[in-house]
């Protein structure tokens, strides 16, 4: 289909909301443990994934997905064996990644899988992207103060009664998923920046959770409208064009930053 | 009984860190571990939380709620996190209420326009104190603390330990706590363990076993130690 139809531009502007307002959400809890930067790995392993999908012609995130959710669980895996750190454990499968897509990546049509399609995106797409942001939201949002928790001091949050590993395995899921929806807008190459950026301008303007997770949200979503109709407008990439506009946005917020949240006294209500 | 330990082995690797140790402690006693640096103080605490895989049988007689405050836990580690005071509330489940935060914040010493405050900018007494109302707030059985005392400064020399008297008044409460504090272990204490990495550990009342030499056995030579009387 044209990209430039306005039903078209709809599918991807619908999409893009959904992608970067649920890749925002959960970059507030990424950012909190330090593990933006796994989100980068686990993308270049949709590589392959979209790679072969490339090759045989179906739907790159049906490629993309099997392989992140494998690395996702991989990871978890090697975690509990090996007591490496994530972060680390999560370049050994990035290495993998990137190696195996480059023996096997048509180089040709390696655009796609670098910077994403978003402007190309289908009904049945359009939905299952929505379903998906969807279902990840009620997951995180189930185990967002259990996680903080467990970022903050994973001990205390054991004898507090929480299931550390069944919460880390959910929540590298909702990574995988989000990441192997983020290549859809952006590619497989610049998936972190989605997640990473609108946590880091949110925590620059935010002081306490709540505001944190509204502003990350919020953030995602502006840049995935603004990088689409700016994208559109000027016929550049699209993809980077939404990692531009997050950019900005952060570097806005650098400006209305709380660094001094000492103000004295709030007016909230408080009972004694 | 509350708990009964026995022949607990704790080993990293090679390392035998905890050998063939069996005590009990009863409902509402105070348990002090001593021991030197190394000597698997945070290690027993954290095998009697099953937080270690050890060998031996630790048995709680029933199903207790727990509360833990690891040595490792200070403000340093939410300086990354937009997180105020009441979010750090919040994160306990079930959420305690605002007026359950300003009592025990008010218990601990510290005034209720904290909670609105970035808990990583709390100093290091600060932080130490929300932890103890933290841990508090959800009326724990049994109390676990890693040094307690380090950074706490209450004012009017009341201490964290006359805190803890005074909530074992109302509350029935089973408190396991690490400390160098000897002074600490003679008022409060109602059994002592020492350990060291020789495999024989002492354990009784603090009166009866706390004898010079023993100290020096557990500490070395250099401990400074006077007995209140």
């Amino acid at each position: 289909m044209d990209a430039n139809t306005p039903y078209q531009l709809f599918l991807s502007l619908t999409s893009g909301i959904f992608i970067g307002g649920i890749a925002g959400y959960l970059g507030t809890l990424m950012l909190s443990k330090k593990m933006s930067v796994v989100a980068g790995p686990l993308a270049h392993l949709a590589l392959p994934g979209v790679a072969l999908a490339l090759v045989f012609g179906f739907s790159i995130s049906l490629g993309a997905f099997p392989f992140v959710i494998v690395g996702a669980i991989l990871i978890w895996w090697l975690e509990k064996k090996t007591t490496l750190p994530m972060e680390n454990l999560a370049a050994i499968i990035f290495a993998s990644g990137v190696g195996v897509a480059l023996l096997v990546l048509p180089i040709d049509k390696a655009e796609e899988a670098l910077v994403g399609n978003i402007m190309q995106i289908t009904l049945p797409e359009t939905l299952a992207t929505i379903a998906l942001s969807l279902a990840i939201f009620f997951v995180i949002a189930r185990i967002y103060k259990k996680m903080m928790l467990i970022n903050i001091y994973e001990d205390v949050a054991t004898t507090e009664g929480i299931n550390t590993s069944r919460c880390n395995l959910l929540y590298l899921l909702s990574i995988a998923t989000v990441v192997a929806l983020g290549v859809y807008l952006v590619g497989g190459l610049i998936t972190a920046a989605l997640v990473a950026i609108p946590a880091a301008s949110a925590k620059n303007v935010s002081r306490g959770m709540w505001a944190y997770k509204i502003w990350a949200v919020a953030f995602g979503i502006i840049s995935a409208i603004a990088g689409i109709i700016i994208a559109r407008q000027t016929h550049l990439p699209t993809g980077p064009m939404v990692i531009i506009s997050g950019v900005a946005v952060f570097v806005i917020s650098i400006f209305f930053r709380r660094r001094f949240p000492h103000k004295k006294f709030s007016p909230l209500p408080i009972r004694k | 009984m509350l708990l009964e330990v026995n022949n607990l082995n704790v080993r990293f690797g090679e390392d035998e860190v905890i050998k063939n140790l069996s005590f009990q402690v009863e409902r509402g006693e105070i348990l002090t571990i001593l021991g030197s640096n190394g000597a698997g103080k945070s290690v027993l605490l954290r095998a009697l939380l099953g937080l270690l895989p050890y060998e031996g049988s630790v048995v709680w007689n029933q199903k207790m709620r727990v509360g833990y405050l690891p040595q490792g836990l200070n403000q340093l580690q939410v300086k990354d996190l937009p997180l105020t005071v009441q979010d750090f509330f919040m994160l306990k489940d079930p959420a305690p209420t605002v007026m359950t935060i300003t009592k025990y914040l008010d218990l601990v010493g510290l005034e209720r326009d904290i909670l609105h405050k970035t808990a990583g900018t709390l100093s290091g007494g600060q932080f130490q104190r929300m932890l103890v109302a933290w841990v508090l707030v959800a009326h724990p059985q049994v109390l676990f603390f890693d040094e307690p005392t380090t950074g706490i400064d209450i004012g009017g020399g009341e201490t964290i330990y006359s805190l803890l008297e005074n909530i074992r008044k109302n509350e029935p409460l089973t408190i396991i706590l690490v400390t160098h504090d000897l002074s600490v272990v003679y008022k409060h204490s109602t059994n002592v363990l020492c350990l060291n990495r020789k495999g024989h550990p002492c354990f009784g009342a603090p009166k009866e076993i706390l004898t010079p030499q023993l100290l020096e056995q557990t500490f070395g030579t250099e401990v400074k130690f006077y007995q209140h009387q």
